[in-house]
């Protein structure tokens, strides 16, 4: 089986240490990674604040670097639902402004093979004990990408469940959003910070020492607010948990 | 606060105090920003929301087949909305067949108008009024009050909002940002203003304000001659017009006056009564929790010696057609006005409905109101623009239609034509589509965004302490994160560069 990283352009930019842990961890599963240097973003930004047209290029040349992949996992549940619900409907516009119609089928032929990271272990590697150590009391936050629009349920759970010497703590209200919504955090920031601190509540209130995630994009507004409350609360992403073996973490 | 209390003036109606509509609301996110500020409200709708999601969540959950019934609903309003000249003219009929007269409103103004002259033909001064959506959409209560018709709101949470000079805040519960002691002290102060007056010693116990309403509305009831009423259904089969409601103020507006008028939108249709069915059970567990609606009432036009013997139809279009004409954005007229959406929406929990500007608050309103405003056609106002964007998209609303309008879908189809309409307009950019366009140029090619990275990766260096950027001015966008929250330093190296110079961690000594 080929299988492509994509880092995705934030953690990319902002999180290497995210890549770096998810490259470590499919390794130590028996599984080479590659990562198709032609990639660049998956225009979740640019369709979602209305520039549509911006994103078809986005969307070619996605489709363009990952086509020759079985597997694709990247470690956002928001960048992976971009590419399986809304691709297809950018390949549509494509073709409405005049592209060619070979890019509808290399869409879908493509996003049915993109899986954001707890979907690839468990459903592609089939494997829910990763082997992972990191003795340390845990707060898990479903995003609302990879609840509601990939629908990834309890596998994150799970998957953290099986570490060694992590204690899974309670967060209230775990459903509920945390505010960041890409955009909306600063075309609504005062809306965005009063959602995102009850949320920071709730994780104080849990007792975690650690707050994990499949996307490090709400992790970074939840961090951030975090950080500015002064709260020792680290925010990590679920693959360096998942990467951790108690030497490294 | 002075107490009126059994003491106030005689009950004469007052004219000289315009009802108060949502014209001059500012865009949302400085409507929202005054409503977060408010302690009271935001404590009120946290405790309210909070309350109706768990138990439409346990409503809901008791139905195994809750997903076949949201998928019928969604194609009976697909249907309808399908072939809906036919539809109407196959209701006109039966309505009209049945004794009623119908008519039909291009938009606010005639509606109003049509309304209006009724009441006048008949004599009238007062009318007594059923909760509605679409009488609250054309602001009907303001216009009638211009003609000199004083409107009597009867459902207790409209008689809240409208004896507290306020606006409603919620679809189902408009006073949803009141708390108990807070409508005491309104009914102390009001109700004496325009009828009788309030209990003396008047509590916030919720049955001792409910008796208090009872008795205030009941001379109103006995009073009126005309009623004015929404409808949430009618049956293009036979006519009937359907009104659910909780407290039966609905049902002695509908059968005690000698005149009925329903201000109904085109889209409310249902083709038979057979349909009517999923819907009587979609509409109440999703809006009140309720396995069964308390009082619904069915009428089919006019029956002699029973109830109303003047029945008036209105059939608002009112910007439906147009919405009509829009593939994405016309899931939007499924909409049964449960207010589910509202109750789930982080954004709507904090800021209450009034930010919203509209009759219709919430993920609804966020795509209701610039699609009634003719946004797929022009231009729409900053307010309204400023809607569709009043949303993190995190998709409680979607999962929560009982006609599963997919409400993310529409708000960024919406997002597309505001963005068109601006670039139709701008000569120069704004600040957000110069980024964009910036973005997306940048992220067309690896090498660019890999120079992109390395000088964020300079900058972060320069503005950065331990890992992390705090406090920081600057333009918007950047004002807009730091004022609360910090960031971390963009990394010195980044992944893509990390793996070129390692190829992957293997060489180098890049252990990833």
């Amino acid at each position: 089986m080929r299988v492509a990283l994509f880092i995705t352009c934030y953690n990319d930019l902002l999180y290497p240490e995210v890549g770096r842990a998810m490259v470590r961890l499919l390794r130590r599963l028996g599984h080479d990674v590659a990562f198709p240097a032609e990639q660049t973003c998956c225009g979740q930004m640019h369709y979602n604040s209305g520039y549509q047209d911006a994103c078809i290029p986005l969307v070619q040349r996605f489709t363009a670097a990952f086509a020759g992949y079985d597997a694709v996992v990247t470690p956002s549940g928001s960048c992976a639902s971009m590419v399986r619900r809304y691709h297809p409907a950018v390949a549509q516009l494509a073709v409405e402004q005049g592209e060619g119609a070979a890019i509808v089928q290399d869409v879908a032929a493509l996003a049915p093979r993109v899986f954001e990271l707890s979907e690839f272990l468990i459903d592609v590697l089939g494997v829910t004990d990763v082997g992972a150590s990191f003795p340390h009391s845990v707060a898990f936050h479903p995003t609302c990408h990879s609840t509601r629009l990939l629908g990834v349920g309890d596998r994150p759970i799970r998957l953290l469940s099986a570490v060694d010497g992590l204690t899974l703590v309670d967060l209230p209200r775990s459903d509920a959003c945390c505010g960041f919504g890409g955009t909306f955090a600063v075309k609504n920031p005062d809306t965005s910070v009063a959602i995102g601190h009850d949320k920071v509540d709730d994780v104080l209130g849990s007792g975690a020492e650690v707050l994990t995630a499949g996307d490090t994009s709400c992790l970074m507004h939840i961090g951030g607010l975090l950080s500015r409350r002064g709260s020792p609360v680290r925010v990590m992403h679920m693959a360096e948990i998942l990467a951790a073996t108690g030497t490294d973490g | 606060m002075t107490s009126s209390a059994g003491t106030g003036p005689p009950p004469t109606p007052r004219r000289d105090r315009a009802e108060r509509t949502f014209d001059g609301t500012p865009p949302f996110p400085e409507a929202a920003r005054r409503a977060l500020a408010d302690d009271q409200l935001r404590a009120n709708l946290g405790r309210a929301t909070t309350t109706i999601r768990t138990k439409r969540a346990a409503a809901v959950g008791e139905r195994a087949d809750w997903e076949a019934l949201r998928l019928a609903g969604a194609a009976i309003k697909d249907e309808v909305l399908h072939d809906l000249p036919a539809q109407l003219e196959r209701f006109e009929q039966a309505v009209t067949t049945a004794g009623g007269i119908v008519h039909w409103a291009r938009d606010a103004t005639e509606a109003n108008a049509i309304v209006a002259a009724i009441v006048r033909d008949h004599g009238a001064t007062e009318v007594v009024k059923v909760k509605s959506m679409a009488t609250q959409e054309i602001e009907l209560n303001e216009a009638l009050r211009l003609e000199g018709i004083d409107v009597w709101e009867t459902d207790l949470a409209e008689l809240i909002v409208q004896l507290g000079h306020d606006l409603p805040s919620h679809i189902l519960v408009p006073a949803i940002h009141r708390n108990r002691t807070e409508i005491r002290d309104i009914f102390i102060d009001e109700m004496g203003r325009v009828g009788r007056p309030a209990p003396t010693g008047l509590g916030s116990d919720p049955a001792e304000l409910a008796e208090a309403a009872r008795l205030h509305l009941r001379e109103k009831f006995l009073r009126a001659r005309v009623a004015i009423s929404g409808a949430n259904f009618g049956v293009a089969d036979t006519g009937s017009v359907v009104v659910l409601e909780s407290e039966g103020n609905g049902r002695m507006c509908l059968t005690l006056p000698e005149v009925l008028i329903t201000v109904m939108g085109v889209e409310k249709l249902v083709p038979t009564w057979q349909d009517l069915e999923v819907f009587l059970q979609l509409l109440p567990r999703s809006s009140t929790a309720e396995r069964m609606n308390p009082y619904t009432s069915i009428w089919t036009g006019v029956t002699p010696g029973d109830g109303p013997q003047t029945f008036h139809l209105i059939l608002l279009d009112n910007g439906r057609t147009d919405v009509l004409s829009d593939p994405t954005g016309r899931q939007a007229l499924r909409c049964i006005r449960c207010s589910a959406c509202l109750n789930v929406c982080p954004v709507y929990e904090r800021t209450g409905g009034q930010a919203y500007g509209s009759a219709y608050p919430g993920p609804i309103g966020a795509i209701l109101t610039p699609q009634l405003r003719g946004i797929a056609k022009h231009p729409v106002d900053a307010q309204t623009a400023s809607l569709p964007y009043a949303s993190s998209l995190c998709g409680a609303c979607f999962d929560a239609c009982p006609v599963r309008i997919d409400i993310p879908e529409v708000l960024v189809h919406l997002r597309g034509q505001i963005v068109r309409h601006s670039e139709a307009t701008h000569r120069v950019p704004t600040t957000e589509a110069a980024g964009m366009r910036v973005a997306a140029w940048t992220l067309r090619t690896p090498r660019r965004l890999g120079l992109a990275e390395r000088v964020a990766g300079l900058a972060g260096r320069v503005v950065g302490r331990r890992g992390r950027i705090g406090r920081m001015r600057g333009p918007w966008p950047v004002s807009a994160w730091f004022a609360a929250r910090n960031l971390t330093t963009p990394a010195r190296e980044s992944f893509r560069a990390w793996w070129r110079r390692t190829h992957g961690g293997r060489v180098g000594g890049g252990n990833p």
